[in-house]
C-alpha cells in the first residue's frame, strides 16, 4: 500500500540530528514497549509481516507524529484486538478478568533461547530462477491496496539483477494470513541517475531486495 | 490499575500510562510474563549492541580467511562469533573501498541487523533520514560530518526483505600494529550503518 511509511524520495522532513551518546531507551516505557511486542511475538497469532502492515496501516498523522516505539505500542493494540487476545474494552478500562497463562506464554527462562533463534525466512522453492544475475529487468509499476514490500520510489525503473538470495516468504501473502507463497528473491541494482532523473546525485547506485513477481524482463 | 490509565493522570505521561496498562492487561490475561520483558529489555541494554558488529569488523581487518568467509556467507561467519537469531537471520557483509563508499536503509520500516549492532537509533528510524539518504547520500552523509570525495561511488542498500547488512568500514591508516581488541575500539555504529568512517588514529 502506498502508506505513510513508505518513504524513499519523500520531502520535507527536515534535518537527520543524530543525538550523541543516544540511550537505549528515551524513557521507560519504550523498553516495556519493545519487551510487550517481542514477548506477543511467540503467542503465534501473527507474524512479523502482519506486525509490519499493522504499524503502515495507522493514521498518517500517527505515523508520522509519534515515536517509533509509540508506533510499535499502537500497532500491538490493534493486533491484540484483531486476533481477539484483548478487547475494546479492556484496553478503555486498563482491566482485565485473570485468565490462566497461555500455553506459548513467553517465559523468561526462553527468552535467551528465542531472540537467539530468530525467525528464519529462506525457503527451499523447486521453481526456477526466471532472472539470472546480469539481466535487466523492469520493477513493476504497482501500486496494490495490500502489504508490499516494493517502494514506489523504485516502481517502474530499470535494474539489473545482482544475486539471486534464493526462495523468501512473501510479505504480499504472509502479511494477511493468506500463507507464505515463497518466492525467489533477488538484489537489483539501480541507477541513481536513472531514478531521480536530473539533478541526481551522481556517482549514486541503489539496490533493494525484490520478490520475483515485483519485477520483469525488458 | 485504572487510575494509572487514564490521560489525564497527573503522575505518569500519557505513553507510559498506555504501555503499563497494556502490559497489566496482557498480564492478567496471561498472554504476557512480566519476567521475560524484564529479559528482553536488559537483553538489548547490555548484551546486544555494536560491540558485537565491531567484534566482527576487527577479526575482517586482521584474519584474512574469516574476511573471506565473512564476504561468502556473512549469516555463517558472524554465527561462529556467537552472534545470530532475530534481526540478523540473514546477514550479508558489504566492504567499503576507496571507490565505493556504501550506507544502509530501510525505507519501508526500520529493518536493521540487530545481531550485531542492537537496536536502532532514533535517527535510523526517523522519516528524515529514510526519505533523504536513498536520494541525496552526500547530503545526509555530510551531516554526520562525513565528506567523501566526488570520485567516491555510493551504493545505498534499501533493507526491503529480511536480509540484513552489515558495512565493513575501511580499516583506518596506521592501525597495522594494533591487535584485533584493539582495532574494534576504532569501529563506531555509524561506520557499520555507513554513515560514517572507523575512527581514525589519534
Amino acid at each position: 500500500m502506498n502508506g505513510p511509511h513508505d518513504l524513499g524520495g519523500r520531502m520535507g522532513f527536515g534535518v537527520i540530528a543524530p543525538e550523541p551518546n543516544e540511550p537505549w531507551f528515551h524513557a521507560a516505557w519504550e523498553g516495556r514497549a519493545l519487551g510487550v511486542v517481542l514477548a506477543c511475538g511467540p503467542l503465534g497469532r501473527w507474524t512479523l509481516d502482519e506486525s509490519r502492515h499493522a504499524r503502515e496501516t495507522l493514521h498518517p498523522a500517527l505515523y508520522y507524529g509519534t515515536s517509533y516505539y509509540e508506533i510499535w505500542t499502537r500497532a500491538l493494540e490493534a493486533l491484540l484486538l484483531r486476533h481477539g487476545l484483548v478487547t475494546e474494552r479492556e484496553l478503555a478500562s486498563g482491566e482485565a478478568e485473570p485468565a490462566d497463562p497461555d500455553p506459548r506464554r513467553l517465559a523468561a527462562a526462553n527468552v535467551a533461547g528465542v531472540l537467539a533463534r530468530g525467525g528464519p525466512t529462506d525457503r527451499a522453492i523447486d521453481a526456477p530462477a526466471k532472472f539470472a544475475p546480469g539481466d535487466r529487468v523492469r520493477a513493476k509499476q504497482m501500486h496494490p491496496k495490500t502489504h508490499t514490500r516494493m517502494p514506489r520510489y523504485l516502481t517502474g525503473h530499470y535494474g539489473v539483477i545482482e544475486v539471486d538470495r534464493g526462495g523468501y516468504v512473501l510479505p504480499d501473502t504472509n502479511a494477511h494470513g493468506l500463507g507464505e507463497h515463497p518466492q525467489r528473491l533477488y538484489t537489483v541494482v539501480f541507477d541513481g541517475a536513472d531514478v531521480w532523473g536530473e539533478g541526481a546525485e551522481p556517482g549514486l547506485t541503489i539496490s533493494a531486495d525484490l520478490w520475483e513477481g515485483y519485477l520483469e524482463h525488458i | 490499575m485504572p487510575h494509572d490509565h487514564a490521560d489525564h493522570d497527573n503522575h505518569l505521561d500519557p505513553m507510559e500510562a498506555r504501555v503499563r496498562a497494556l502490559e497489566t492487561i496482557l498480564t492478567t490475561k496471561g498472554l504476557v510474563d512480566p519476567a521475560a520483558v524484564d529479559e528482553i529489555i536488559d537483553t538489548y541494554a547490555h548484551k546486544v549492541g555494536p560491540q558485537n558488529g565491531a567484534q566482527v569488523v576487527a577479526r575482517a581487518w586482521t584474519d584474512p580467511e574469516f574476511a573471506d568467509w565473512l564476504r561468502r556467507d556473512a549469516t555463517a561467519a558472524i554465527a561462529s562469533m556467537g552472534f545470530t537469531g532475530r534481526q540478523g537471520e540473514h546477514m550479508q557483509a558489504v566492504f567499503n573501498t576507496p571507490e565505493q563508499h556504501n550506507v544502509v536503509v530501510c525505507t519501508l520500516c526500520s529493518c536493521y541487523p540487530w545481531t550485531v549492532l542492537g537496536l536502532p537509533p532514533v535517527w535510523y528510524k526517523s522519516p528524515a533520514y529514510r526519505s533523504r539518504v536513498v536520494i541525496e547520500p552526500r547530503a545526509v552523509l555530510a551531516e554526520f560530518g562525513l565528506v567523501l570525495p566526488q570520485s567516491t561511488g555510493i551504493r545505498v542498500w534499501d533493507s526491503t526483505a529480511e536480509l540484513r547488512y552489515l558495512i565493513v568500514p575501511m580499516r583506518p591508516a596506521g592501525s597495522d600494529g594494533l591487535d584485533a581488541d584493539a582495532l574494534a575500539e576504532l569501529v563506531t555504529r555509524e561506520s557499520m550503518i555507513g554513515t560514517g568512517q572507523a575512527k581514525a588514529i589519534a
